[in-house]
């Protein structure tokens, strides 16, 4: 349904006067979703995950360029099909009532989502108290403002704005943290439901356990490149592939919680050859070289030269 | 040894009570977790302890003393979101001298590059902020440590590499640490299992420090 090769992204940004310069801030990101399929995407933050989603809803800044090449349902995502799409057949599950408007109650709100999937007023309402009825809240909840909600009645609003759409593609942007962990099995169960009901959906999350609870396969991010796509069940069994995904599911509290010392690499100053050189175990000569290309390594997709079948 | 007893609070006269009946101690060195649902008030009780509010009814003292009014209070917390802990008007240099300049193992240790240094908070990823948040409270005047969701935000190797920092350095100076979290796996690698405290609604939490203060 989705796929995405080699996706760069670069900011041009004014330096010092009219001197401009090149931040490189995704570089060969990979993806790929199909129909009832749920992708993880963890990382750490600037990593690339949250530019991953505005790519693909058309909502990067205008000093962005693209390259590579994104493909929804076999046609190319352009910028202004990405416009055409959002809201439609691709969309976002925000990750908080912060992007829901304040002055507007939250039925409202979620109705309104379906009008502009072209539903007339009155079905438009009475899907939107389907959808609340379904998610056990409630039936005062439509005349509630945002503020009103609790932290497990928001996240059930939120959902609820992808579900009335009838997207093929739902983008859930961090919807988990800080969450009471009875409300994020909730939340994650939520998009489950979403996957199996034949639609593709993009899990944007840090947690590794969170994504591990409902993922059938987990992209690994690493300074706005892919270097892995893992199966789930991947991470128990120990058939990670690379050094990057080891050291993250080796820091997890239950596993050894060891880290790996020193920061992603900057945009402005990234290494010439793998991004994550300059930190892994298993550095050589060859790694500094050049950019590894990907390769699949135990029915998995890697970025690494050492990775052995 | 921090001392709570029989706090009461709430935000107006009129408004629910958010904080009833907790009483709490804690001893240098002590690292004690607090679980609860959200809404039961932990980060009020928080900024409780850390004499951000005060308490309607009851008393907090540190080794049978008042908090201090003035100057750095000795019982410092660390937020989930340090965009909100820090000015934004800063630079990162000026924001980690506002209490007492951090040392540079610390700062090593914690991976803050020297680089940071001239550059605004909203230049740095939140991972990269919530370090320099940590490494401001990591002083001597620092005696107990109150970390509210302090690595919820972060990916899984910053948070290990974030504890192992600090747990080294409440050992070497013996700090104190109420960690609030609902990450149950965490709280079970950083504190005895008799130190992690489920808050419900009606019961006060009754906790033991293993050695008197």
């Amino acid at each position: 349904m989705l796929t995405i090769a080699n996706l760069s992204i670069t900011f041009t940004q004014y330096d010092q006067g009219l001197r401009r310069k090149q931040l490189a801030v995704i570089t060969d990101l990979d993806l790929s979703v199909q129909a009832g399929e749920l992708v993880a995407v963890v990382g750490a933050s600037g990593s690339g995950k949250s530019l991953l989603a505005h790519a693909l809803l058309g909502i990067l800044p205008e000093n962005a360029q693209l390259s590579g090449t994104m493909a929804f349902q076999g046609q190319p995502l352009t910028p202004e099909r990405c416009e055409e799409l959002r809201g439609k057949a691709i969309a976002l599950v925000p990750q908080s009532v912060g992007y829901l408007d304040p002055l507007m109650t939250v039925g409202r709100q979620v109705q309104r989502v379906g009008q502009l999937n072209g539903l007339p007023a009155g079905p438009a309402k009475t899907l939107m108290k389907r959808t609340f009825n379904r998610y056990d809240l409630p039936a005062q909840t439509p005349r509630r403002y945002p503020f009103q909600l609790s932290g497990g009645m928001a996240r059930r609003v939120l959902v609820s704005t992808a579900v009335v759409t009838q997207a093929d593609l739902v983008i859930a942007d961090e919807p988990t943290p800080g969450l009471h962990p009875d409300v994020v099995t909730e939340t994650l169960n939520h998009l489950r439901e979403l996957a199996q009901a034949g639609r593709g959906v993009i899990l944007i999350t840090h947690d590794i356990d969170a994504a591990l609870q409902v993922a059938d396969r987990v992209a690994v991010f690493y300074a706005g490149t892919t270097v892995e796509i893992a199966a789930a069940q991947d991470f128990g069994t120990g058939n990670l592939r690379h050094p990057y995904t080891q050291a993250l599911w080796r820091s997890l509290p239950q596993n050894e919680f060891v880290a790996v010392p020193g920061n992603q690499p900057s945009p402005e100053n990234l290494p010439p050859g793998c991004l994550f050189s300059d930190r892994c175990p298993q550095v050589t000569a060859d790694c500094r070289q050049a950019r590894p290309d990907h390769r699949l390594v135990r029915q998995g997709w890697v970025r690494c030269i050492h990775a052995e079948g | 040894m921090l001392k709570a007893e029989e706090l009461w609070f709430r935000y107006g006269t009129q408004l629910p009570w958010v904080v009833r009946d907790r009483s709490l101690a804690i001893a240098p060195g002590d690292v004690m977790g607090l679980m609860a649902p959200s809404g039961y008030g932990k980060t009020t009780l928080g900024k409780l302890l850390a004499g951000y509010l005060i308490p309607t009814q009851g008393n907090i003292t540190l080794d049978a003393q008042p908090l201090p009014h003035r100057g750095y209070c000795p019982v410092q917390i660390v937020f989930q979101n340090p965009e909100l802990a820090v000015n934004p008007r800063w630079r990162i240099d000026r924001i980690l001298r506002e209490g007492h300049p951090p040392q540079l193992q610390h700062l090593e240790a914690l991976g803050i590059h020297p680089s940071w240094m001239n550059r605004y908070p909203h230049e740095l990823s939140g991972g990269e902020l919530q370090r320099v948040a940590i490494a401001r409270v990591l002083n001597r005047h620092t005696r107990y440590l109150i970390a509210d969701e302090m690595t919820a935000m972060l990916d899984a190797n910053t948070q290990a590499l974030i504890w192992q920092v600090i747990l080294a350095f409440t050992r070497q100076f013996g700090v104190g640490i109420i960690a609030i979290s609902h990450d149950q796996p965490l709280l079970n690698r950083i504190c005895q299992p008799q130190a992690i405290i489920s808050l419900s609604q009606n019961t006060a939490p009754r906790y033991t420090p293993k050695s008197p203060a």
